[in-house]
């Protein structure tokens, strides 16, 4: 299956290797430098690249390139869930999932890599098992290890791997038992031209921070739980409870994790909490243009509107922009043409305005395509799609937990065209 | 120079663990290279290499394991960066037998790298990891396998052979498991072995554990995917097990079942396709289809996996519905394909291939979710091309106006080659849908005066197209597009107008000679492909309209015969041969007019996706639409099914297997808990969740099962139900614990004694644990007298020794938070061969949790716990119809749980189903008016809450259960409880 692993950095240099069958040499990741340059960004360099002996399936994450190396048929899914999942394992060890980070902690990466794959088939890739396995580095860990001299290799076996709840280790004991839910909606959107919105979609994701000792079994009920339309779960979940009684029911991984992600039905209308109205124009022969953007709160549930960021990638004859806000500040970054606008909580009393001239290239022609603005915010304590959680109980355990939960709702891609 | 290049090595190590100054040590090394050139001895380098590694060979060396440790992380932080260090190879590997385990660990590494370079060497760490096969800790028998089948060297082939077939009879599944994984390694290093490891993998398909299936089928995949012979016996197991495997597994299992089940079953979509006369030919012959129950069994057990979070899990099973569910079933893969979407961009493009080929076969199922595949300005240029083409597959007469107005958006952005891309699917939406080709072609047309060159050039071509279709009715377009050749500049663009004027020149018999004449003048400075369609054009106007164009004509042909291109050379002669008339020129002349204008077919446009499907799903030869190395066919389903009967299991031999394995268990029993929970994790979760502490109720458990397999003996045809829940653990929750014992425990006692008629009893303490005192216990349902929140346990204690036993008594009871128990007054004396029988009571407070305890004597003291079921919890109430009604009013909503059941053959009679169903739960019959209906109430002991039962029969054997109680978590258990008595 995967055959090789390299690590690359955006400057083009191959950081790290490694290896979990015979060596490939570092030559042919040029084929993958080759379509690198022909993509331009880096957005566009292909996921799969054949060459003549392998195929190189790539992902792109935090500024590093996760190039593994294939020789044979297998699921291109597969390999990319898989890169996806080590880049969150070096997230979820160091952090952050960066160069400097990983060059590091190279003997941790090198271990993780080791524990993860065996001969390129995935071995033990849940948080919880290799943390058990190699323990993830801290200061004061590493202050005491260079002291006596121990390891950061767990002495014991990973009795994980053995039992049939994988992700949770045995044995955890906290003096403080907490239960954390984080329901997080994400409202995904185009609105056109005249205000109306063509697309939009709630997407939500519930992300937990479990913290309870022994072998606690939850179950989580929702008020309302008809409005989950599609859901994909953590492994921990019990299924068929889900679809008899709607109930999520489970022995919690320890720690932070993702419980479930979620859609909200789509006959439901969405709430767009926000709305824009914007004056974008170019004059051809002045070779200037007017921009003129206010941003104010739609049906936002009687909830303030706040880290409101509007983002503009303008077009590339565009110079220079002079600009006043009458809320938050603006940057114009004239090399890549993006116009940020950060303009912070939305009051209803007085809206937040952009306005002023915008400088062309002269002689260039006038751009033709008005830019589409993206959107940013973020409503506290609300749930747009009205998810409420009923109730949280645990089964097996003595102790009390305490419990809470928390409703987000964000723009997820929300984009207004111009 | 040798001091010198030891301080550079030193200061190029101490950077190592931090790599913060990379490229200063990477200088420092070519400086030390180049210094070394003019001294390039065999001899020297080695001595060079030698001090290179000198300080790390003495830390190797030395007794400290904190030394070691820092040498290995420096040498794998070395290995990491693709930096050469098998020269310390013998240092390393004399440390492979360390103790430290972090030490250990890197040795190892550092051994799979280089042992294939090292060999003889290598060949001296095999003993130890011959030793670690040995050690009776599983994790380190696992380890020791997997390290030694890594090693490529080919001398220990049959080392690693037997040390396989030793790990695939291991005890543990996890050991078994590394096993499967040594497979394929050995298998890549000497395919000499694959009739041996064809065995093996066929003793491992047979596994009955999660652990293993996934690892073994992805060795059959590399090893011997055609053997699917090997499938057959395994096929149900497989499908059984797929919920509980994990994520990898899953992947791999689903492949190949879909592979599995193209050459079992029936196409369940026969009449595709086919047309009417064929298919009522079809009907005549031979009879409707009805689908496999095995095939129904694969795509139930795998419909729930659609809702995992791994990507790759979701399309693996997309694929497999794609590929094999009856086309009304195939909508249900779009919402989570459509899911996917949302995820990171490599994933995005991936799904979208898959998407972009479903949507042509099956274009239905994507409608729903059209606007999920609206584009925005911030996606990657790729991802908005295979959006596009989503889009363009999915417009139909309904939507088209709104993909329309959608593309009209997309032609105004900023990125000019997905400007292109959406002309070109404006063109394919035109010329699919007929409807629409003037507007569309109407709109391309204004975008010839777009600024961008580009994007007129796309259109001309795509215009072109489509004037093809219907040429008499554009002229005018034909005309525009002339007059363009003036301005515009890309050659693609300027060869489709020339070839549209020479094809249509009658229909503008004016513009074209003047065409003819500019390009004659500029022909010299033109592009190839250009050059080509003057000469076409010239051709054509010479034959229609001679008198105008011959000079033109002769001019160009003679511009061409001396151009650096071969190409257009040939063709220029080739062109003068046929249209000039000449003494010399043949036959071919006459036809000159009808070679040339003759009625061309209008192209059709295609997606690129077409016909992609032959390529199975999800595969990455279907993304890149080329076979990949190892690639299995997808086979076409067969025209007649082979015999199911195949995948049956013979089910006494399974029995036998059973017994033995208890046997070797019951012998293992006395050496303590540890050996017998290694014998199969299976096997582990079911003791432990029958009576903690015990651990001989194995041979009771193992006539119990008997009991079962006995029973359902009758139906070894119908495949077993799927494994309710992912989970079963030590201290596993009530709703997870496996019900299905106690139903088998009722036939066996009834057959015990007749005093246990109407109940069923458990064991409480076996014989041989309780060193000859055996203690049974069961709900006798009267209410317990001291405390009415209390159930009543009778409990019945045999003493089979040669000795009394004195003072019997219970002893420190360790109840639960609110749990409760009253003790049964000491036995003084308890006779040989005697029994007594005494009453406890139990307060569980609703819940099914244990309640543990000590039994003492006078002399030993033996730790019990009592679990009961759920339907033992509660108490019979007796009510009228009409109060059942009002109670079961009020309990609605979230309280009402209602589950759909068959019932058994022998639950046909309205007497044993009310005597099944009260022999599960400890309830009372309520009088009711419809003959088809049952009602049963009752009360939890502890807190008084209603339990009210409804059983509806519906035609068939099938039957609605519906349980309203405000105790959610009982009515769950409860109903899991009483269809486990009714169904089976």
């Amino acid at each position: 299956m995967i055959h090789s692993l390299f690590l690359i950095n955006c400057s083009g240099d191959i950081f790290l290797e490694k290896h979990w069958k015979s060596v490939v040499s570092q030559s042919v990741c040029d084929y993958f430098f080759e379509a690198q340059e022909k993509a331009i960004d880096v957005e566009n360099v292909p996921p799969v690249i054949s060459t003549p002996h392998h195929y190189l399936i790539s992902i792109y994450r935090d500024k590093i390139f996760f190039v593994s190396v294939i020789q044979t048929e297998v699921p291109p899914l597969f390999v990319i869930e898989f890169l996806h999942r080590v880049a969150d394992t070096f997230q979820d060890y160091f952090g952050e999932c960066s160069e400097t980070a990983i060059k590091d902690n190279v003997v941790i990466v090198y271990e993780l890599l080791e524990e993860m794959l065996d001969n390129g088939f995935p071995l033990a890739t849940e948080s919880n098992i290799l943390k058990e396995l190699i323990k993830p580095p801290t200061i004061l860990r590493s202050v005491v290890n260079s002291i006596t001299g121990s390891s950061n290799v767990g002495d014991t076996l990973p009795t994980g791997q053995l039992s049939n709840i994988p992700w949770r280790r045995a044995g955890v004991k906290y003096t403080n038992n907490e239960a954390y839910f984080d329901v997080i909606e994400e409202i995904d959107a185009i609105i056109d031209k005249s205000g109306s919105t063509v697309f939009a979609e709630i997407q939500g994701v519930i992300d937990s921070c479990i913290k309870l000792s022994g072998m606690p079994d939850l179950s989580l009920s929702f008020m309302n739980p008809r409005l989950l339309d599609d859901v994909s779960f953590h492994p921990c979940i019990r299924f068929k409870r889900w679809e008899s009684e709607r109930v999520l029911s489970f022995i919690p991984p320890d720690g932070n994790f993702r419980l479930i992600s979620y859609r909200v039905s789509s006959q439901n209308l969405v709430a767009i909490p926000v709305y824009v109205k914007h004056m974008i124009s170019f004059k051809e022969n002045t070779s200037s243009g007017r921009f003129d953007v206010t941003i104010g709160p739609k049906q936002n549930m009687g909830k303030t509107v706040e880290g409101v960021v509007m983002t503009v990638h303008m077009p590339k004859a565009v110079l220079n922009m002079n600009l006043t806000a009458t809320q938050g500040s603006y940057t114009f970054d004239p090399v890549t043409k993006v116009l940020t606008w950060d303009v912070g909580k939305i009051t209803p009393q007085k809206l937040p305005n952009l306005k002023g001239m915008v400088n062309l290239q002269s002689g260039a022609p006038k751009p033709e395509e008005n830019p589409s603005l993206n959107i940013q915010f973020k409503i506290q304590q609300l749930a747009i799609s009205g998810l409420k959680v009923n109730r949280l109980d645990m089964y097996g355990e003595k102790y009390k937990p305490f419990k809470g939960v928390k409703y987000i709702t964000k723009a997820g891609k929300f984009q207004v065209r111009t | 120079w040798v001091s010198a290049s030891v301080a550079a090595s030193r200061h190029s190590l101490a950077g190592a663990p931090s790599l913060g100054g990379t490229s200063a040590g990477r200088k420092k090394q070519t400086n030390k290279q180049t210094k070394k050139t003019p001294l390039k001895t065999g001899k020297n380098v080695k001595m060079g290499i030698f001090f290179r590694h000198d300080d790390l060979k003495e830390m190797l060396d030395s007794n400290k394991d904190s030394l070691k440790l820092e040498a290995m992380k420096r040498i794998v932080a070395m290995i990491a960066r693709g930096k050469n260090a098998s020269d310390l190879f013998p240092a390393v590997v004399k440390n492979v037998a360390c103790k430290n385990i972090e030490v250990k660990k890197l040795v190892y590494v550092y051994l799979v790298r280089y042992a294939e370079e090292q060999q003889d060497l290598a060949l001296l760490s095999i003993s130890t990891f011959q030793r670690g096969l040995k050690d009776p800790n599983q994790l380190i028998r696992a380890s020791a396998l997997r390290v030694l089948s890594s090693i490529r060297v080919p001398i220990i082939v049959p080392i690693m052979m037997l040390a396989i077939k030793e790990a695939a009879s291991d005890m543990s599944p996890y050991v078994r498991k590394t096993a499967a994984h040594a497979i394929p390694k050995l298998y890549s290093l000497d395919s000499d072995q694959k009739d041996q490891l064809i065995e093996v993998i066929e003793k491992l398909l047979a596994d009955k554990t999660t652990l293993v299936a996934g690892s073994v089928v992805m060795a059959f995949e590399e090893v011997c995917p055609e053997r699917i012979d090997l499938i057959h016996k395994n096929y149900r197991k497989l499908c059984n097990l797929l919920i509980d495997v994990e994520e990898w597994g899953q992947v791999v299992i689903i492949n190949m079942l879909t592979r599995y089940a193209r050459t079992q079953f029936l196409s369940p979509n026969q009449n595709d396709g086919k047309d009417a006369k064929a298919e009522a030919a079809m009907l005549a012959k031979c009879k409707p289809y009805v689908m496999d129950p095995d095939h129904r069994l694969l795509l139930r057990n795998t419909k729930p996996l659609l809702q995992s979070r791994n990507a790759a899990v979701v399309m693996a099973v997309a694929q497999l519905y794609f590929h094999l569910a009856p086309k009304a079933e195939v909508g249900v893969i779009a919402k989570a394909l459509v899911r996917l979407l949302r995820s990171h961009r490599s994933v995005q493009y991936v799904v979208l291939q898959n998407v972009a080929t479903m949507s042509i076969k099956r274009r239905g199922m994507f409608e729903p979710y059209l606007k999920s595949f609206y584009i925005r300005s911030t996606d990657p240029t790729q991802i908005k091309i295979l959006k596009l083409e989503v889009l363009t597959n999915l417009a139909n007469e309904t939507n088209i106006s709104t993909i329309l107005r959608e593309f009209q958006t997309y032609i105004r952005s900023m990125d000019k080659d997905f400007v292109a891309a959406t002309i070109q699917a404006i063109g394919r939406c035109a010329t699919n849908i007929g409807k629409v080709r003037d507007t569309c072609l109407n709109g391309l047309v204004q975008l010839l005066s777009n600024r961008d060159e580009l994007v007129v050039a796309e259109s001309v071509v795509v215009i072109k197209k489509l004037l093809q279709m219907q040429p008499a009715q554009h002229s005018e377009i034909i005309k525009h597009m002339a007059k363009l050749t003036d301005n515009i500049q890309v050659p693609m663009a300027r060869a489709s107008i020339l070839w549209l004027i020479g094809e249509y020149c009658e229909h503008v018999p004016k513009i074209a000679p003047d065409v003819l004449r500019k390009m004659a003048k500029s022909f010299t400075n033109e592009e190839d492909i250009v050059k080509l369609q003057v000469i076409n054009l010239a051709a054509k106007l010479y034959l229609t309209n001679s008198k105008q164009s011959k000079l033109l004509t002769q001019y160009v042909l003679n511009l061409a015969k001396y151009d650096q291109n071969y190409d257009i050379r040939d063709r220029a002669r080739f062109i003068r041969q046929l249209i000039v008339p000449t003494e010399k020129s043949g036959a071919l002349n006459k036809y000159a007019k009808k070679l040339f204008l003759a009625q061309k077919p209008a192209p059709i446009l295609e997606s690129s996706f077409k016909d992609r499907d032959h390529f199975q799903l999800g595969s990455l030869s279907h993304l890149l639409n080329a076979k990949a190395v190892g690639y299995q066919e997808l086979p076409d389903w067969p025209d007649e099914a082979p015999d199911p009967s195949v995948r049956n299991v013979e089910v006494p031999s399974e029995e036998e297997e059973e017994e033995e394995r208890e046997k070797k268990a019951k012998k293992k029993a006395p050496q303590g808990r540890k050996g017998r929970a290694e014998t199969s994790s299976e096997e582990a979760s079911t003791s432990e969740s029958s009576s903690s502490g015990s651990d001989s109720g194995s041979e009771a458990e193992a006539k119990q099962r008997k009991v079962m397999r006995a029973g359902m003996g009758g139906c070894t045809g119908i495949p077993v139900p799927p494994i309710e829940l992912p989970i079963s653990t030590p201290c596993s929750p009530p709703a997870a614990r496996p019900a299905p014992r106690r139903f088998p425990c009722l036939i066996w006692m009834t057959l015990l004694s007749p005093a246990f008629s109407a109940v069923k009893t458990y064991e409480l303490l076996h014989r041989m644990a309780g060193e000859g005192l055996a203690v049974e216990y069961c709900f006798s349902r009267r209410p317990f007298p001291g405390d009415p929140h209390m159930v009543a346990v009778q409990i019945q204690i045999s003493n089979n020794t040669d000795t009394e036993v004195k003072n019997l008594r219970v002893n420190e009871p360790k109840p639960l938070s609110g749990m409760r128990i009253q003790e049964f007054p000491e036995i003084e004396h308890l006779a040989p061969g005697d029994t007594a029988s005494v009453v406890m009571g139990i307060d569980f407070c609703d819940s099914t949790q244990a309640a543990n305890f000590q039994l003492c004597t006078h002399t030993r003291q033996f730790y019990v716990s009592i679990q009961p079921p759920v339907g033992e919890l509660m108490a019979p109430v007796f009510m009228s119809e009409n109060e059942f009604k009002k109670e079961q009013g009020k309990l609605m909503g979230m309280s009402e749980i209602t589950e759909k059941l068959m019932l058994s053959e022998k639950c046909q009679s309205d007497h044993t189903i009310v005597q099944q169903l009260t022999s599960a739960a400890n309830v009372g019959r309520v009088p009711c008016g419809a003959s088809n209906e049952y009602r049963f109430a009752a009360k939890t002991v502890t807190s008084g809450s209603l339990v009210l039962i409804t059983l509806e029969r519906r035609e068939g054997s099938t039957a609605q259960l519906t349980i309203n109680s405000e105790k959610m978590v009982i009515g769950t258990m409860l109903v899991k409880d009483i269809i486990q008595a009714l169904a089976q």
